[in-house]
């Protein structure tokens, strides 16, 4: 009787062990699946995402006859890794050494793509306007976050509604403000460029005169930026103020020592959007400075390519392009988790 | 360092344009604090403790009155020039620094004569955080700690500038109750060691009794009594003073006064002298019943709570205004716990009658 009884419990044992292993199967195989699904599409995402930078390498390692055929290759017939010499060496410097023919292509003459002004242009305008953009955000944040004062309210309503406006309508009328040629902008910043003519007669402060104002001024104040860092530095506790005040520190010395580091994430986010948009940006530069000395890389890499047939030479283009892209694509690589939080909080800027 | 206050005020305006919409928040408010002394601020929550505490530490300006630390008036002293330690009830510690820094922040802030060296600077960051025994946290951050800790290292923060005035806010709120126990003990030792002026804001008044020197209750803005905690609690200047302190409460009645003699609901209770004839409440110390068979306060017995030494006997009148009556006999008077009633005589000095309309302590002598 009692063997029985233990041969039954022992029977049970096995068909609810079944029906587990039954259950935790049939739950692995949807898991699989359901792994299977997520991946193909984020395959196929990743696919249409990298597509286009596909192309563009693919692009710059074709010779020109290559890339107008009417059906594209997928992979070049010959790859022309010239297309990169091209504009990376400057023809005088090729001719002198005897590469011509060789390293840099017959036609690279044609070439007035200069990249290390471009570069160099870039690198200034991005720099300059980034640095003094994040310490403007930074102290308009802290006295819209922190210090009283009459009309702070209606000031930042206002701020904000300046934001209603989209940006390509105020451009003609910028361009009115700062470029006209007895503006504010031409006069101030030419005549700060020549303040120490005592050096000479020529003599020009590098890098400031209009046109480079022109390019960092008038973006200098991000109202989207200022309303990030506020709402970032409106969390920190009030208490934390105060107990700074009581310690001895000063507004200025609290906003330093313990909101900057608080609200660094976000600073960081900040500081590379702004850096990412100075690198990007097209329409502005193209409208204030669009001569040799103060051309940006962005119009660089649109106007260096056509002949006076208005032929464009796309592979060289592309080739620039591609060496263009590699400092943003480092940037992201390096410092993607911040810029994934700026995006996110933000919501749309990108 | 004795700390002053006299007169001082605080209003603030109302947020509409209408008049008379104004929170007076502390009003009329004069104390003379004595150097080295422990002082409880005690109230109710809105009661204006913690405005007080603004104002002496400068955050908040008053609206009149003035403030003198020793004989200096600092009244228009900002925060930062006070040289006062505050320790905040959330105890606000910077969270990106570590313990070490966080200690040593209003040192790194001292200008001129005051300045010191990094080293002198570490040696008293680990001065302050032997005295509250977190020296060995030194390189954690505030998240890495409990909240008793971290109430320590704020208060050694409080601490290292060496302050005229140390001044803690509800220190003792966020704390459990075995901790809280032990931390006011601390703050007490600390206190006593450094011999530094210490005000504290708390709404517990046993708190506030155990540990003070003196204490200051408050209600509404307005102080209500000033004294050592026992004297407080042996003669309340009025009924909420009477009410606020002691566990278990103190039991009120509704009275009356009839040719000198004290009357619970229709029960002669006491014999009160020449107090005129009106309605008073009365208000009894739980300790002030001694059972009685031929007592005048006739109640009806509830049930009896044993603690040990003594117990705790609850009961009803209808004359009470709690629901209860209780009170705390001593285990040698033996009570019967199947009686219905029970008969009570009250000692004089722990009934204290108040004015019905203005709650005022009416004194009386016993005869």
């Amino acid at each position: 009787m009692k063997k029985k009884n233990v041969n039954s419990t022992s029977a049970l044992k096995v068909m609810e062990e079944r029906d587990i292993n039954k259950v935790s199967s049939s739950q692995k195989v949807a898991k699989v699946f359901g792994q299977i699904g997520v991946y193909a599409f984020l395959g196929i995402m990743a696919l249409i995402v990298l597509f286009p930078f596909y192309f563009m390498i693919i692009s710059s390692l074709k010779s020109l006859e290559e890339y107008r055929l009417a059906v594209p290759t997928l992979i070049p017939q010959a790859w022309k890794f010239q297309n990169y010499t091209d504009i990376l060496i400057p023809y005088e410097w090729a001719e002198a050494n005897g590469w011509v023919g060789t390293v840099v292509s017959y036609d690279a003459v044609n070439n007035n793509f200069d990249l290390f002004t471009l570069f160099r242009n870039t690198m200034f305008v991005g720099i300059v306007s980034t640095i003094f953009s994040v310490v403007i955000t930074v102290l308009s944040a802290f006295a819209f976050a922190r210090l009283e004062f009459k009309g702070k309210n209606v000031l930042f309503a206002a701020l904000l509604g300046t934001m209603m406006i989209p940006g390509e309508l105020f451009t003609i009328t910028n361009y009115a403000t700062v470029m006209t040629k007895d503006g504010w902008f031409p006069n101030f910043f030419n005549g700060l460029g020549n303040m120490f003519g005592a050096f000479g007669p020529d003599f020009q402060l590098p890098m400031v005169d209009s046109s480079y104002a022109a390019l960092i001024i008038p973006f200098l104040v991000s109202v989207f930026y200022i309303y990030l860092l506020r709402q970032n530095f409106l969390q920190i506790p009030n208490e934390l103020y105060l107990a700074a005040k009581v310690d001895g520190t000063s507004d200025i010395k609290y906003l330093w020592k313990v909101m900057i580091p608080l609200a660094l994430p976000t600073i960081i986010s900040i500081t590379i959007l702004k850096m990412m948009g100075a690198w990007n940006s097209y329409m502005w530069p193209r409208l204030v400075a669009n001569d040799e000395a103060h051309r940006l890389i962005t119009n660089g890499l649109r106007n260096a390519f056509s002949d006076v047939s208005g032929n464009t030479d796309y592979p060289r283009q592309m080739a620039a392009v591609a060496l263009v892209s590699i400092p943003l694509f480092l940037v992201f690589i390096f410092l993607r988790k911040y810029i994934m939080k700026g995006v996110s909080r933000s919501g749309i800027k990108g | 360092m004795k700390v002053v206050l006299q007169n001082l005020t605080k209003i603030f305006p109302s947020r509409s344009k209408k008049a008379g919409e104004e929170v007076i928040a502390v009003n009329d408010f004069t104390l003379e604090i004595p150097d080295g002394k422990l002082i409880g601020l005690l109230g109710p929550s809105g009661c204006g403790k913690s405005t007080t505490l603004y104002m002496i530490s400068g955050l908040q300006k008053p609206s009149g009155g003035k403030i003198f630390f020793g004989d200096d008036d600092v009244t228009d002293l900002s925060a930062e020039n006070r040289g006062i330690g505050l320790v905040f009830q959330n105890y606000a510690l910077y969270p990106h620094m570590t313990v070490k820094q966080n200690i040593m922040f209003p040192l790194q802030n001292l200008k001129g004569a005051d300045k010191l060296t990094k080293e002198e600077m570490i040696d008293r960051a680990y001065y302050a955080a032997k005295l509250v025994q977190i020296d060995n946290l030194m390189e954690r951050k505030p998240s890495e700690l409990s909240g008793g800790q971290q109430q320590r290292v704020a208060i050694a923060r409080a601490l290292v500038k060496m302050p005229k005035v140390l001044l803690l806010d509800e220190p003792l709120s966020n704390l459990d109750a075995r901790l809280r126990l032990q931390t006011r003990e601390e703050i007490r030792r600390i206190q006593k060691e450094t011999g530094i002026t210490t005000i504290f804001v708390t709404h517990d008044q046993e708190e506030a009794m155990s540990i003070s020197d003196m204490i200051v209750v408050m209600k509404l803005g307005v102080v209500q009594q000033t004294g050592k905690p026992q004297e407080i609690y042996d003669n309340p200047t009025n009924l909420f003073v009477a009410k606020f302190l002691g566990t278990p409460p103190i039991n009120v009645f509704n009275g009356k006064v009839e040719n000198g003699t004290l009357y619970i609901g229709n029960d002669a209770v006491l014999n009160v002298g020449d107090v005129a004839d009106q309605d008073v409440w009365v208000g009894v110390r739980p300790e002030g019943f001694t059972p009685d068979e031929n007592g005048g306060l006739v109640c009806n017995l509830n049930n009896i709570e044993v603690m040990g030494r003594d117990v705790s006997v609850v009961s009803t009148h209808e004359a009470s205004v709690n629901p209860i009556v209780r009170s705390i006999i001593n285990t040698d008077n033996k009570i019967d716990g199947s009686s219905e009633t029970i008969k009570y005589t009250l000692k004089p000095h722990k009934v204290f009658i108040f004015n019905k309309e203005t709650e005022e302590r009416i004194y009386f002598e016993v005869k």
